[in-house]
């Protein structure tokens, strides 16, 4: 394997975790605060059909971003009206936010634009730009002859959409405000004991419905990232279980955010190795098959889980509807 | 209509519930979605073609799950519906076990073979059709390297790149093919930002051509060509209008002519193994106003070539499911 093929699957890599981090940051702040929330998958589809239909009808991927953020977090009430206002049982109130999702992003986009799932492709000034630093390489043949140096500062660095280093950064803020604010000590204290939370004078109810109104803003981004960043249009199911993926690595993370990022990080590592199977099969000097690198992530995951990172305890009051005591 | 076909649309196969057509055929598209842009679409123009031209209506469904499959069949034959269409090569073991019970329904599957009295099975020469879109790429690569992008791993989807590769090898031996598959799993027809990093791994390893036969995937892979300024080859609908200039040409599976002869003949049509190849217009590569200044008289007189010593025998398209293995490529 040679350098540029290195590089570019880190490459890979970042695009590839960009939308499982954002959702996993989601789930990590909803599920903190005590809420499981297995609609990821469902918000951020929503977000994706919404964003690709708002950027295409009005031309602004901004306008299509805030739509698909407005999108999202709407999903959040619902999850939060079922889970938290009527004590609703989170699993099933997450699951109906996937079938709702998967449905009626089907059903709008074919009644808006007649092509069933899709929506129609958006032309190049209604997509997230990538943002390529001076210097920069853009098309892959050209890089065949440059220098690592070169490499490494036009595809890592440069050549990304505004929402990977958003998302990178969104790990340390985050961090700060879970660990650092006094906000966060209550988020964290809510999920593993609400009664405490709520002795002290604070509402438990507020606090989760913030937690759950981040995570859709998340998720809407995700989505927009997906469908406006990455492609140029929605189909159908396109987030492709990466919800599901988000909440996998949530789990590997221990529910904290910097494991959360070498967990996605991973992932889309692997993810992307995927698309290189020649490459490295040549590395490695046996030919396995694509299966194999296909399973890879879910293999890690239960192995790691299994013997090396120890047990991941999830947050304590997670899953329980909060009923304050008389 | 409309609306009954929406409802149908939207609640899957939950609800016929505007009383029994007699002897109007009905459709089942299945996973990708009726509107994939490729061979779902296709049958469904096929069945609005006939619908024009004779003024009749059908019924449909699209399909949501694996386990939908069953239920849609047995409940078009027990609503009456005949001949019951359904595109999808997954369909063939249910409808094994349901056609027997019906016999006085007819049953058309397309892209598999089921050995019924009262079914009609039509398969297409994809490898040929395959095989003639893989000479037009070796011919337009200027890099030597062209890929192969295959939905869900199976053998129908091996079969075109089998052919395809074949297509690409005898006409230059010295092109190196590059084969992926998305996945193996039904998500695989509907992931076009793997598809999309897949395009960019094969351009990595110099393919400046991407042939993708992977559903709506495929869109994802397009796109990606088209961004970087390579080309890309549609599959099943002609996808050459999504991005003129930029889409070589597409292998037409011509679904809709399965569908639309299927649906004229009405019930009691003729059954046993229908095949459409190139002979019977069944498989060919799209050439129209969006690809014309990419494809060079030369292109079209080696494809004219390939289509008569094909129809003549001379030239032999391996085919994927004769031995489950392919000579031109390993795939």
């Amino acid at each position: 394997m040679d350098f540029l093929t290195l590089v570019l699957i880190l490459d890979s890599s970042l695009r590839l975790s960009t939308p499982l981090l954002l959702a996993c940051l989601a789930g990590l702040f909803s599920e903190r605060s005590g809420v499981f929330d297995i609609g990821l998958e469902g918000k951020m589809l929503a977000g994706a059909f919404v964003a690709a239909a708002v950027a295409y009808l009005t031309g602004s991927v901004w306008i299509g971003l805030f739509a698909a953020i407005i999108a999202s977090v709407f999903m959040s009430v619902l999850h939060g009206l079922a889970s938290i206002t009527f004590r609703g049982n989170q699993l099933i109130s997450g699951v109906a936010i996937n079938f709702l999702a998967a449905g009626l992003t089907v059903l709008v986009s074919n009644a808006l634009f007649h092509e069933g799932g899709r929506t129609p492709g958006l032309p190049p000034d209604a997509r997230f730009p990538t943002i390529n630093l001076p210097g920069a390489l853009t098309r892959i043949p050209e890089l065949r002859h440059a220098d690592p140096m070169t490499l490494v500062w036009s595809k890592l660095l440069s050549g990304h959409t505004v929402i990977v280093p958003f998302a990178l950064l969104l790990v340390p803020a985050t961090w700060w405000l879970l660990y650092r604010t006094r906000f966060g000590l209550r988020l964290r204290a809510v999920g593993e004991n609400p009664a405490a939370v709520d002795t002290a004078g604070v509402s438990v109810i507020r606090l989760r419905w913030i937690a759950l109104l981040i995570g859709g803003v998340l998720c809407g981004i995700a989505g927009a990232y997906l469908s406006t960043a990455i492609q140029a249009s929605f189909i159908k199911n396109m987030t492709a279980d990466r919800g599901f993926m988000a909440l996998a690595a949530l789990i590997f993370a221990k529910w904290k955010p910097w494991n959360a990022l070498w967990a996605c990080l991973l992932f889309g590592f692997l993810q992307a190795l995927e698309t290189q199977t020649r490459a490295v099969n040549n590395l490695i000097g046996i030919a396995l098959p694509s299966q194999f690198y296909n399973a890879l992530p879910y293999v890690l995951t239960v192995v790691i889980l299994a013997g090396f990172v120890g047990k991941s305890i999830a947050p304590k009051a997670g899953g329980e509807p909060y009923v304050k005591e008389r | 209509m409309t609306l009954k076909t929406t409802f149908l649309c939207a609640t899957a196969a939950f609800a016929l519930g505007t009383g029994t057509a007699f002897a109007d055929p009905a459709l089942i598209f299945d996973l990708g979605g009726k509107f994939d842009k490729s061979f779902n679409e296709s049958s469904f123009n096929g069945a609005e073609r006939w619908a024009a031209e004779t003024g009749g209506t059908y019924a449909q469904v699209e399909l949501q799950s694996d386990a939908q499959r069953d239920q849609a069949i047995r409940r078009f034959a027990d609503e009456g519906y005949n001949p019951i269409i359904m595109a999808g090569f997954s369909n063939a073991t249910p409808l094994e076990a349901i056609a027997p019970e019906y016999p006085d329904t007819s049953f058309v599957i397309i892209d598999a073979e089921v050995d019924l009295p009262n079914v009609r099975s039509v398969m297409f020469d994809e490898h040929e059709g395959s095989y003639l879109v893989g000479i037009i790429a070796a011919m337009a690569t200027q890099t030597d390297v062209v890929g192969f992008i295959g939905g869900m791993d199976i053998p129908l989807i091996r079969r075109f790149g089998c052919g395809y590769a074949q297509g690409v090898t005898d006409t230059n031996p010295d092109i190196e093919v590059i084969a992926n598959f998305t996945g193996s799993t039904p998500t695989a027809w509907n992931d076009p930002v793997k598809g999309s990093e897949l395009t960019l791994a094969q351009i990595a390893q110099g393919a400046d051509v991407v042939y993708a036969a992977a559903g709506a995937t495929g869109v994802g892979v397009l796109q990606t060509a088209a961004d970087q300024g390579i080309y890309g080859i549609g599959v099943d609908s002609n996808q050459n209008y999504l991005h003129p200039g930029s889409v070589l040409t597409s292998m037409i599976k011509r679904v809709d002519n399965a569908v639309f002869a299927a649906m004229s003949e009405g019930p009691g049509l003729e059954t046993g193994l229908h095949t459409m190849g190139i002979a019977n217009d069944g498989v060919a590569p799209a050439f129209d106003e969006y690809n014309e200044d990419l494809i060079t008289p030369e292109m079209h007189a080696a494809v004219d070539a390939a289509v008569a010593a094909i129809a003549a025998g001379e030239i032999e398209v391996h085919d994927y499911y004769t031995d489950q293995a392919c000579p031109a490529i390993q795939f």
